[in-house]
């Protein structure tokens, strides 16, 4: 018996269960924010009170929070790549990029949420409000979520004290994390950039 | 017992050997945000009747892109691929139908 079966890492058909695990949680996700992006699209026109999207929306702003997001896929993959190589300083590296970027990003929502409510636009100001709060705002403590993620790694590396397979672990964050990146591509481009 | 084990090694082996190069991964980055500079220009830029559909296939491409080869989707087991894309086209499939129950694509 390998050392991978015994700490029961792969099933009998060499798929890694945690791999299997991960994708179908990710499927899932899909669902979660499938409702969530729906639930905008039908209320983003339903202002009774408030600005409207295309009176606050700031385009040049989250385009390049957009692109940090973008770029941090990018570091991520490096971290992943260089984690297979066994490079555990590159690995570091890019993964505290990789959250530094993931910062940034949640930094500007922050940033963007309090700029729309100083303009009148709160939670529970119209349904497209609730609707974007909710929205952008769960995909925001996804971020975050991955943040934390991948900062406890970092420390963890250092102390040394990774279960498991060390690669496969930087792997199944960085799925979440891609996850993550490419919920905010559809977030974009749904919400953003496709006037009401 | 043998033949598992020479299975599980193979499988091991392709995991930490899929995937590209770091140069391939900055050109998949590079094409992305190309990609992206290309939506934002929609906003300034009049696409006429091709504004909507130029959108929504710029936004899957770069969804493809970033599932396929930052994931690896497009190298790993095919399962994966299914538990994630059953997962995918069961929300876009039950979504398109609330939204089409509360008449969203005729408005």
């Amino acid at each position: 018996m390998t050392d991978a079966v015994a700490h029961g890492h792969d099933s009998g058909t060499g798929i890694s269960n945690i791999k299997l695990g991960m994708w179908t949680f990710l499927g899932s996700e899909c669902l979660l924010f499938g409702g969530l992006i729906s639930t905008y699209m039908l209320y983003r026109g339903r202002v009774t009170g408030g600005p409207r999207p295309s009176q606050i929306f700031d385009i040049p702003f989250t385009s390049v929070s957009s692109f940090v997001l973008l770029m941090s896929s990018l570091t991520m993959v490096l971290a992943v790549s260089a984690a297979h190589k066994n490079e555990d300083r590159k690995t570091n590296i890019w993964l505290t990029v990789t959250a530094l970027l993931g910062a940034t990003f949640v930094g500007g929502q922050v940033y963007e949420f309090t700029a729309f409510y100083n303009e009148g636009l709160g939670f529970s100001t119209s349904l497209f409000g609730s609707s974007f709060y909710t929205l952008t705002g769960f995909h925001g403590v996804h971020v975050t979520v991955g943040i934390i993620m991948l900062m406890s790694l970092v420390g963890i590396f250092k102390r040394s004290a990774v279960p498991g397979k060390k690669a496969e672990v930087v792997e199944m964050i960085g799925l979440y994390w891609h996850f993550v990146d490419i919920v905010w591509i559809i977030i974009f481009t749904l919400v953003y950039l496709i006037p009401v | 017992m043998t033949t598992d084990t020479t299975h599980i090694a193979t499988s091991a082996e392709h995991s930490e050997n899929h995937g590209m190069s770091t140069a391939g991964y900055i050109r998949i980055a590079a094409i992305l945000a190309a990609i992206t500079a290309l939506e934002v220009s929609t906003v300034y830029i009049d696409f006429g009747p091709f504004f909507l559909p130029a959108l929504l296939i710029m936004m899957a491409v770069k969804f493809v892109m970033v599932v396929s080869y930052f994931m690896h989707l497009k190298f790993d087991n095919k399962i994966f691929s299914l538990m994630f894309y059953a997962g995918l086209i069961l929300a876009v499939g039950v979504y398109a139908a609330f939204l089409a129950t509360f008449k969203f694509f005729i408005q």
